[in-house]
């Protein structure tokens, strides 16, 4: 543990209005505010000595932060300190949003999957997060709060760059509200990395297609992490298979057309060659076989 | 902060920082050192606790997280002296070397065998736990016997 606890203070609201009135005062001064749920990302650097001091936003006795999902109609929300666990045990997400259990399954290992919070793979903004392509293929809308009010973000539109985000530094991700896919849609989730799990990935993928009774697509979703500063909706790949039947002319162009969507680079976990022929792969299976 | 937590069944009130890791608190305030530090970034499951039955990354817990809450550690499972059937089942069939990563594997095993719906299999159940010295085949033999012991002797529920 190379941190000093000293310079970290930790404040634990007991009311959301207490959390964001100070995360309204606190938010300018040095250090900043910096909210703490599962802690399963913020520790890493913390254990490390590598996180600059800063006072710690602990939204565990925050009842509406804390409530289990809820389910109204075709609409999952899942509220900020809901676990990746949580997903995996209620046996209605498996049925009608598997790509959230699949996601689930293969994000670190079960002492993650019992702490880290969706939210929280959220607001790191590491194009590397499992759960966020997931919630990006069913077209997911981020709520945040804060002392000027509440508003709604679509999680496409949440990340502006590479750990960089729309969410100002007084506001907290308070819920994802996450819409199931029409009935016989096909659902999609691989994560490629050095070993099934514990793992961070070196590609990851996860998408939804829709066909009508003749076979033509009639929407398509398919989101890619760890090949661009930001997780990616790939735009081109889906312009491509929307309106059009699956064969093999239409999945070659497809795949051909990822490299539109993508901007991989070498790092420690992989190189730009790798991950740009994963990526290229991915969409083929996405394309031919939908299947999670 | 005071902090109140259930700590193996009993009460424990301790000082300390609220950002304290509950591996540093369990190990310095509370004096049970059988929970090891591997990595301490939450990939080696060394540290592993149950907090409210559940295994976790003690590394990644902030003391002020754990507040009114039941945590088990490897000293937690020994009842009257007697070994839980899982430590047996390690020792039995060999599920340790350097002894490190031991008591997170154990609870993490134990946890699974309470709860067979979390994991698909011993596999999964044990992803998170890293051992450098055994492999994991004895491992796995460790927890295949203690379940099936458990069975015969139908004590898989013991605390």
């Amino acid at each position: 543990m190379r941190s000093h606890l000293a310079d970290f203070e930790v404040v634990r609201p007991t009311s959301l209005e207490e959390a964001l009135a100070f995360a309204s005062t606190q938010a300018r001064k040095p250090g900043g505010v910096t909210p703490l749920a599962g802690a399963t990302d913020l520790f890493v650097p913390f254990n490390a000595g590598q996180l600059a001091p800063t006072t710690l936003l602990d939204l565990h006795r925050i009842p509406e932060l804390t409530q289990a999902p809820r389910w109204d109609g075709d609409l999952y929300r899942l509220h900020a300190l809901n676990t990746f666990t949580d997903c995996r045990r209620d046996s209605l997400v498996g049925e009608r949003l598997p790509l959230l259990v699949a996601a689930a399954r293969e994000l670190g290992a079960l002492q993650i999957q019992n702490r880290a919070t969706w939210a929280g793979n959220i607001a790191n903004a590491s194009p590397a997060a499992d759960g966020v392509p997931a919630l990006l293929a069913y077209e997911a809308c981020v709520e945040l709060a804060s002392v000027r009010g509440r508003r709604r973000v679509p999680l496409e539109a949440y990340f502006t760059g590479y750990k960089q985000s729309v969410r100002a530094a007084d506001e907290l991700i308070v819920a994802i509200d996450v819409k199931v896919p029409g009935p016989g849609a096909r659902h999609f989730f691989r994560k490629v990395g050095t070993r099934r799990m514990q793992a961070i990935s070196k590609v990851v993928a996860a998408g939804v297609l829709e066909r009508d009774a003749a076979g033509v697509v009639t929407r398509a979703t398919l989101a890619l992490g760890s090949v661009a500063p930001v997780t990616v909706r790939a735009r081109h790949v889906e312009a491509v298979l929307v309106g059009r039947r699956i064969d093999d002319a239409t999945v070659e162009e497809a795949a051909r057309a990822v490299h539109e969507d993508i901007a991989p680079i070498d790092d420690i976990r992989s190189t730009r060659v790798y991950r740009s022929r994963i990526a290229e792969r991915l969409v083929r299976v996405f394309a031919a076989t939908v299947t999670v | 902060m005071k902090l109140e937590l259930e700590v193996n069944g009993r009460a424990a009130l301790v000082e300390t920082h609220p950002a304290k890791r509950l591996l540093d608190v369990l190990r310095e305030e509370c004096g049970l050192t059988g929970t090891k530090e591997g990595c301490g970034e939450g990939e080696c499951g060394a540290c592993t606790v149950l907090l409210d039955g559940q295994p976790v990354m003690s590394c990644l817990v902030p003391a002020c997280q754990a507040e009114g809450r039941r945590v088990t550690t490897i000293e937690g499972l020994t009842l009257n002296g007697e070994l839980h059937p899982m430590q047996q089942a390690f020792a039995t069939e060999g599920g340790a070397q350097c002894g490190i990563c031991t008591p997170g594997m154990i609870l993490a095993a134990v946890a699974w065998a309470r709860d067979r719906s979390s994991a698909a299999d011993v596999g999964e159940a044990l992803a998170g736990n890293l051992c450098r010295c055994t492999g994991y085949t004895r491992i796995f033999s460790a927890v295949a016997a203690a379940l099936d012991r458990s069975r015969v002797a139908g004590e898989g529920e013991r605390q």
